[in-house]
């Protein structure tokens, strides 16, 4: 991660320049040496733990911990021997988004994999299950499925994405010295934790809070850790206004760390235990959780991707946004209006119906912010639609918010009690899921890390824009293929649960219901293999990219954006 | 920046200050929940009072767990709504008393299984273990994955007294004499030959205590899951639920 | 507090809240005062070097 701080900074757009303060690298060293303690005294803890214990599950978190905490010392040792955290403090720190960019990738391409797999059980289960492997079936994958797509690739893609975007637009480093490669690592560590766990068995049976109160906690404390690099970072800025970008990053940051404590407030059944018992009971854990789950899509896949969509839309399209003030109300009207509307996830449950009234109705208000910001995001290229055609990034971000504009009318629709009763436990609600996760979050994500990776790696170019065309297209076509399966599969299975003979008996049986949905199985499994392909052709393209000789004038990442325009616009 | 009214100079605060930034996030967020979740919490009168729930006994709740470790909440919902048609195929519609003991709930939130609330009864122990051992065998159909494993695997339960008096304490009315008697209540319900005395006493006479695996030397996986799947929905005795009570009518 | 009281304020406070909250996001959006902070801060993406 470390450059050599010799080279002299460039000063181009002259009163904007970056005037990174200089601290005695000495500092850094000290702070990494805290680190190390902690990272020992850890690896001490959970070796005894894990001797103490008598619970196999718990053992077997506890290996990981050990493991993870010995390799994280002996990395930390080194880095303080050889002075490498000694790096100059006049740059931004990239190697972290570097890093966190090559995460976003594997686990994105892991987590699609997995997908192709559970979608190819459902299709065929008697090829797909294996009876002495236990830990591939259907139940176990699924947890690993969500969230290695949920966690591990939109997180490192937030993180990393996070990163790069407060210190461009606050012109600071970020802040905590090693502190950053600790959310990164400690993140990584939690992703092993929870998708191991679940193959071996350990849930607590919540969906999308599936990681048991060890991992719960380590992800508390690496989650207060990413809170303040990123106040930090903030607090250091040179520029007097916090960009929009920032607010909807802060947003996700701080109401997930809200939502993860109050959702897993749980009792362990003994401290050398992996098994805890959730604090609510019945319906509250109901509503507790769907305020969990359906603000985890609000903030974790929606907020924090607009963050993204707010910063690397107008980088791309080298214009400002359409408009500044609608990003604003945007902003305070969506994390208002997605707080209140979970209890749409429980409609004619034992949930008291005033609260379903009250989800719905704010779920249907939540389309107005939703489409304000698709539009304010689409009309920054006014003047510009030319760049669809030349710029497959461009259009990639581009259709991810008219995917983002689809599900967001979509769901609000299915939030209408006459609707739900339809779609709810049918495949529409995994097929609306869907095209919010591969259309909006995928391709936004897709678009950004084309953007970052030639600006990390200071290359003029990507490899091929072909072959962007090709994972453009094969993608976009998988999710189509996805999305239409979904929709005829669970319209269907909604008609045909309900569907009476002329003497009054239910026409079908579940099972049948179960069968007629075959094609439309493995219609999505063919749209899923399509969007994992087009991930793989990503991961060529980016590896290739990074293998381009390194280019001087790629150093300046707005590469196309002379600087006197820029202080023309004073 | 100007400062000329009051209210232009809060904003402009909240603006660039952060911290201004990072509660007023806070505040929106938080008290949007708790608005909206609070009155839950005032149990009395948004839980049906209602005949016949009970806390599981230890076995039940050992086959509870072992339906969560296994993800079945994931294809199987628990929670019968009010509709026509799933009320002929499933039965009565769910109660918010039937999940009360419920840590974590497990209404589940999609059917590529049919739901379970009220499955208990329904089949004879052999066809659930017919069915967990390969579901094909019994349902040609059917997409669920085997579970042969459960049926070779011993039960676990040297913690299930710690696992109650956990309970206990996050609020299911366990008493002191049943946590003592944790592991001796869950091998009566599963040994055919072992009185049920205590079991019975503890937790109603219609506790079911029997093989359920069809292997009576051993108490396995199979038996705890399947005593679970057969005591789901029965507790409620619906003579005692008035559905045009005022408090059920919210 | 009863539950019916609290439910009433969850369901008439909830939507009078919103409503403040929206005028107040608007009218801070578009305070007159605020606008060439804001043409500037869109800016803020484009108008950068690399450090």
């Amino acid at each position: 991660m470390a450059s050599p701080a010799s080279q002299p900074q460039r000063l181009v757009g002259l009163n904007l320049m970056v005037t990174i303060e200089s601290k005695p690298p000495t500092a850094r060293s000290g702070e990494a040496v805290y680190f190390l303690i902690a990272t020992v005294a850890l690896a001490l803890v959970a070796a005894a733990a894990t001797a103490a214990s008598k619970d196999p599950l718990f053992q077997f978190q506890g290996w990981i911990f050990t493991i993870a905490f010995t390799l994280g010392s002996f990395a930390l040792a080194a880095g303080i021997s050889s002075g490498s955290f000694n790096s100059p403090q006049d740059r931004y720190s990239d190697g972290v988004i570097k890093a966190g960019v090559i995460a976003t990738m594997f686990w994105g391409a892991a987590g699609m994999l997995v997908g192709c797999i559970i979608a190819a059980q459902l299709s065929w289960p008697r090829i797909f299950y294996f009876p002495d492997f236990g830990f591939l079936n259907f139940g176990r994958l699924r947890p690993l499925h969500t969230s290695a797509v949920i966690f591990a690739f939109g997180g490192n893609a937030l993180i990393a994405t996070s990163f790069w975007v407060v210190q461009r637009t606050c012109r600071a480093r970020l802040f905590g010295g090693i502190a950053p490669w600790f959310v990164f690592w400690g993140y990584q560590l939690f992703i092993v934790l929870a998708g191991l766990g679940y193959l071996v068995g350990i849930t607590q049976g919540q969906e999308y809070a599936e990681p048991e109160w060890a991992t719960d906690l380590w992800l508390a404390i690496v989650w207060v850790a990413y809170l303040l690099v990123f106040l930090g970072t903030i607090w250091k800025r040179k520029e007097p206004h916090i960009y929009v970008a920032n607010w909807f990053y802060l947003a996700f940051i701080v109401t997930i760390a809200i939502l993860h404590i109050v959702n897993n407030l749980a009792l362990p059944v003994s401290f050398l235990n992996h098994r805890s018992y959730e604090v609510w009971a019945g319906v509250q854990s109901a509503l507790v959780q769907w305020w969990y789950g359906h603000n985890a899509v609000g903030f974790f896949l929606t907020a924090g991707f607009l963050g993204m969509m707010y910063y690397f839309i107008p980088k791309r399209a080298e214009r400002p946004i359409y408009s500044y003030r609608l990003s604003i109300v945007h902003f305070w009207a969506l994390i208002f209006i997605y707080i209140w509307a979970g209890p749409h996830h429980l409609h004619y449950t034992a949930l008291p119906q005033w609260a379903q009234t009250l989800g719905m109705t704010f779920s249907i208000m939540l389309w107005m912010p939703s489409w304000g910001g698709m539009i304010n995001g689409l009309m920054t290229l006014s003047g510009a639609w030319d760049k669809l055609r030349t710029d497959p990034v461009i259009r990639m971000l581009v259709v991810s918010l008219a995917f983002y504009g689809m599900s967001t009318f979509e769901g609000p629709v299915m939030s209408i009690r006459a609707v739900n009763a339809l779609s709810h436990y049918t495949d529409w609600t995994i097929g609306h899921v869907h095209s919010g996760a591969l259309g909006w979050v995928g391709f936004v994500t897709f678009g950004s890390v084309y953007c970052m990776v030639p600006w990390l790696w200071k290359k003029d170019r990507l490899y091929s824009n072909t072959l962007v065309e090709w994972h453009f297209w094969i993608a976009t076509t998988g999710i189509l293929l996805y999305i239409s399966a979904m929709w005829v599969s669970g319209i269907m299975e909604g008609l045909m649960w309900r569907e009476y003979t002329p003497q009054g008996f239910l026409a079908y049986s579940f099972v049948e219901v179960v069968a007629a949905r075959h094609v439309e199985f493995v219609i999505r499994l063919g749209g899923g293999l399509m969007y994992l392909a087009g991930a793989l052709i990503m991961i060529y393209n980016l590896w290739r990219t990074v293998q381009l000789p390194s280019s001087e004038s790629a150093a300046h990442p707005a590469n196309a954006t002379p600087a006197p325009l820029a202080l023309a616009a004073e | 920046m100007a400062t000329s009214s009051p209210l232009f100079s809060k904003h402009a605060t909240l603006e660039r200050h952060s911290l201004l930034l990072l509660i007023g996030i806070i505040i929106v967020v938080s008290i949007g929940g708790i608005i909206e979740i609070a009155p839950l919490f005032y149990l009395e009168s948004t839980i049906e009072k209602v005949g016949g729930m009970r806390p599981y006994t230890p076995l039940e709740l050992e086959g509870r767990d072992i339906y969560i470790r296994e993800g079945c909440y994931l294809c199987h919902s628990q929670m019968i709504r009010p509709l026509k048609d799933e009320v002929e195929r499933y039965g009565h519609y769910s109660l918010a008393a039937e999940s009360m003991y419920d840590h974590p709930f497990q209404w589940g939130s999609e059917r590529q299984g049919p739901d379970l609330a009220r499955v208990g009864g329904k089949y004879s122990d052999a066809w659930h273990r017919d069915h967990l051992i390969n579901p094909r065998s019994v349902v040609p159909e059917s997409i669920m994955p085997p579970y042969a494993f459960l049926a070779k695997k011993d039960l676990d339960y040297r913690d299930i007294a710690e696992k109650l008096k956990t309970q206990k304490a996050v609020g299911v009315p366990y008493t002191d004499a049943e946590i003592a008697s944790a592991a001796d209540d869950l091998k009566a319900q599963a040994d055919p030959s072992a009185s049920d005395a205590t079991l019975k006493a503890h937790y109603g006479a219609k506790a079911n205590a029997r093989d359920y695996d069809g292997d009576p030397d051993r108490i396995t996986e199979m038996d705890a899951l399947i005593a679970y799947l057969q005591m789901l929905g029965t507790l409620v005795d619906f003579s005692t639920y008035h559905a045009d009570a005022p408090a059920n009518q919210r | 507090m009863s539950y019916e009281t609290v439910s009433r304020l969850a369901q008439q406070g909830g939507t009078v809240y919103f409503v403040i909250l929206f005028l107040g996001g608007l009218a801070y959006a578009f305070w007159p005062k605020k606008k060439d902070e804001f043409q500037r801060a869109a800016r803020l993406p484009l108008d950068e070097e690399e450090g």
